[in-house]
């Protein structure tokens, strides 16, 4: 059976992928998709807490989660393909019209 | 009904005009300007007069009335009413501004025709009325003080009012400072006072001062000694003095009627109302009877090196009330408000004659330029010599009367010294007036070939004919050979009246309930001692004609018979040298106060305003705007660097826990 550490090694590790990936890339559908490793990399942790204790309510946790991520892709890409229509350009660092 | 009720009437009529003048003057056109501006003075002249007769029926020995118009002030203790107070000395008063006021309003609008703005002028000199009505009508130091200020204003109104011009601001501004400084002296008076009295209306302090001032104790003098200080600032004396000769600057209509006739002598009237008070304070009284009689002997001797016609007549107004001072100072109260009425009436006359000659020479003031005038002007001539006789004292005319009775009672209630100043004094006057009179009016003529010299309108000699009549006859006022004839002095005796010996006990009495036993027996028995010597009067009199004869006849001799003599005589002479640059009391002024305090008001604005206090303030803005700097760089905008600050700050949370 594989230990419980090396599930939350690969969870840390995508994590921290993700939030590399926020703070360096400038494509916004690409912080998108690391937001969403960040969101799968807490999922895995759940899970794998739920089996370690055997007990269930990290895959409730889960999937709210899931849920969760689900509807802010939906927002998310909507308001990125409105700026889109607005501006040909998803890179962040040219969306500052809102900057004082 | 009381005739009393209507004198509130007196003041408003010249408001009136002002404000109508002052705020539709424009719109309304010259000739209705002038009906309103005339109207004021004429009416307020016509209710004093019904005012004058009613109170020859006023019953003998019951208070003089007052009529309250509304409760000014009222703060616990101190309650102040808006109140105007009728009684012979403001009467006289009152006659005198209408009366003369009336008379030079009428002769600005010959003078003051051809100005643009003519409306101006008209409200500023009816405004001056109103404050200065207010100023003798007050019946208390509140309500005088605002007239005292209201006249100082107006008259730093009319100094400047040719305002394109440097010269006339410079002066404007040099008569509201000097006379701000005497201002803020009565001020201090006014608070001692209310400290003493507990009270501000005349008749209450009046009545109380024998019973609550001690004869000769610091409050006493102290309190008189501070308003003689405002008085001499609005009179124009020593050391105050400076600020009369430049405020000719104005038009000349209002160098006669306010620098000559009126606000001048505004301090004058100020001692004679606050008798019973200087009457405490024998200190006082001689430092006024000096500083009166050395202004009287020192302005004269200025007025005789002078070229310009009106500053001639400005030292000579300085004088002549130096003269009433004196008069103040040995207690003849009578003699001055006496001889501030003939000297109102040939005062004024000259300085209207002066007007008429500058309006008929194109503005030409230096009487080296003038000479041979008497044919070009006739009715001015015979107006200015009766004035010129009647300052310089011959019998019959009014000076003579006035100015004799205040050498007398300098000789007979003060002593020698005092009679000895106003007896030189008279000489000066003499010989500095007919000197003017003989320079401008007789001799060969020195005109400028272009300006060919004109008789001035009927608006402007009638008033002169006029004042000149007043001049003349002024003097039946007061006759003093015959003692009980004295009009005026019967007239003013209620007001004056005074009871030294009652004073003098009750100081004893406060004295010795501190424990102190002094004795003002000698005092009250020098006081009694004084008795009319009609002999010696006669002798006086005979004695101060000679000396007007013979100051007449030195300037005979030395500008009619030899008139190089002059020139001459005075060349390279350090005294005249001295005497024609004014004794360098403007520069000495300058040196030793102006300068120093420009000075250290520059040194003030450069290091501690502009930068200790701006220094302070600037640095304050820039510590906050250093600090905004580094707490803007934070929000840089970009969204990932928002993330980035929140991780670190997380991996540090982390740290620590």
């Amino acid at each position: 059976m594989v230990p419980l550490t090396h599930y939350l090694i690969l969870s840390a590790t995508l994590f921290s992928i993700g939030v590399l990936g926020v703070l360096v890339r400038r494509n916004a559908i690409v912080v998108f998709m690391c937001i969403e490793i960040m969101l799968n990399a807490v999922n895995i942790t759940l899970i794998a807490f739920d089996r370690y204790l055997n007990q269930h309510d990290g895959q409730i946790f889960s999937f709210m989660v899931i849920c969760v991520a689900g509807a802010e892709v939906s927002v998310g890409l909507a308001i990125v393909i409105a700026l889109f229509r607005n501006k040909p350009t998803v890179n962040l660092d040219e969306l500052n019209l809102m900057k004082w | 009904m009381s005739f009393v009720n209507l004198a509130f009437l007196v003041p408003l009529f010249p408001l009136i005009g002002s404000i109508i003048n002052g705020f539709f003057g424009l719109k309304i056109g010259k000739d209705r300007v002038s009906w309103v501006a005339c109207a004021g003075p004429v009416l307020s002249f016509v209710v004093t007069l019904i005012l004058l007769v009613s109170i020859f029926f006023h019953p003998e020995g019951t208070p003089y009335p007052e009529q309250s118009l509304f409760t000014w002030i009222s703060a616990g203790d101190f309650v102040v009413d808006f109140g105007l107070q009728i009684d012979p000395l403001s009467l006289v008063m009152m006659m005198v501004v209408t009366g003369v006021g009336s008379i030079i309003h009428i002769y600005s609008i010959g003078y003051m025709y051809k100005e643009y703005s003519y409306y101006r002028y008209f409200a500023y000199l009816n405004l001056f009325l109103f404050s200065m009505l207010l100023l003798v009508m007050g019946n208390n130091f509140l309500v005088m003080f605002i007239g005292w200020e209201g006249v100082g204003l107006c008259s730093y109104f009319l100094i400047g009012y040719y305002f394109e011009k440097k010269s006339a601001c410079d002066a404007g501004v040099k008569a509201f400072i000097v006379n701000r400084i005497g201002d803020f002296a009565f001020l201090l008076a006014i608070f001692g006072i209310f400290k003493m009295f507990g009270t501000l209306d005349f008749s209450t302090v009046m009545a109380a001062a024998p019973t609550t001032l001690i004869y000769d104790s610091e409050a006493a003098t102290l309190i008189t000694l501070a308003l003689f200080i405002g008085a001499t600032g609005k009179s124009a004396q020593i050391p105050l003095y400076t600020w009369l000769p430049d405020a000719m600057e104005g038009p000349t209509p209002v160098s006669a009627l306010i620098h000559a006739a009126t606000m001048v002598t505004a301090g004058v009237y100020m001692v004679v109302r606050c008798s019973a008070l200087f009457n405490m304070a024998p200190l006082t009284m001689m430092i006024i009877a000096l500083v009166g009689g050395g202004t009287a002997l020192f302005a004269a001797t200025i007025g005789t090196c002078q070229y310009d016609i009106k500053r001639v007549l400005a030292y000579s107004t300085i004088s002549q009330i130096g003269y009433m001072f004196l008069a103040c100072g040995v207690g003849a109260y009578t003699a001055a408000i006496f001889h501030l009425v003939t000297h109102a009436f040939f005062k004024a006359c000259l300085f209207l004659g002066a007007g008429s000659i500058i309006h008929g020479m194109n503005n030409e003031q230096d009487i080296r330029k003038m000479g041979g005038l008497k044919d070009h002007f006739p009715i001015t001539y015979v107006t200015f010599v009766i004035s010129t006789i009647a300052i310089a004292g011959i019998f019959p005319f009014s000076g003579f009367f006035s100015k004799d009775e205040i050498l007398y009672h300098a000789l007979m209630d003060g002593n020698v010294i005092y009679w000895g100043m106003g007896i030189s004094g008279a000489f000066i006057t003499a010989f500095y007036m007919f000197r003017l009179v003989f320079m401008t009016f007789h001799g060969p003529s020195h005109v400028d070939p272009q300006v060919h010299p004109h008789e001035s309108p009927m608006a402007m000699t009638l008033p002169l004919i006029i004042l000149a009549f007043l001049a003349l006859i002024g003097g039946l006022l007061g006759i003093p050979l015959f003692h009980g004839w004295h009009l005026l002095h019967n007239f003013l005796a209620p007001v004056l009246a005074f009871d030294l010996e009652t004073a003098l006990h009750a100081s004893e009495r406060m004295l010795a309930e501190h424990g102190h036993h002094t004795s003002f027996a000698e005092v009250l028995h020098q006081a009694q001692r004084t008795s009319h010597n009609i002999w010696l009067e006669i002798t006086l009199m005979l004695f101060s004609i000679g000396v007007a004869l013979a100051g007449i006849a030195t300037a005979w001799f030395f500008y009619i018979k030899k008139p190089e003599l002059p020139g001459k005589l005075s060349k390279g002479q350090w005294g005249f040298d001295l005497v024609q640059n004014k004794y360098y009391i403007d520069e000495l002024i300058d040196e030793a106060l102006v300068k120093p305090i420009v000075k250290g008001s520059d040194l003030l604005w450069r290091q501690a305003d502009a930068r200790g206090v701006d220094g302070v303030v600037n640095g304050v803005a820039q510590t906050i705007s250093l600090f905004s700097k580094i707490a803007r760089s934070f929000q840089s905008g970009f969204v990932r660097n928002y993330a980035m600050f929140m991780v670190v700050g997380f991996i540090i949370l982390l740290i620590l826990i």
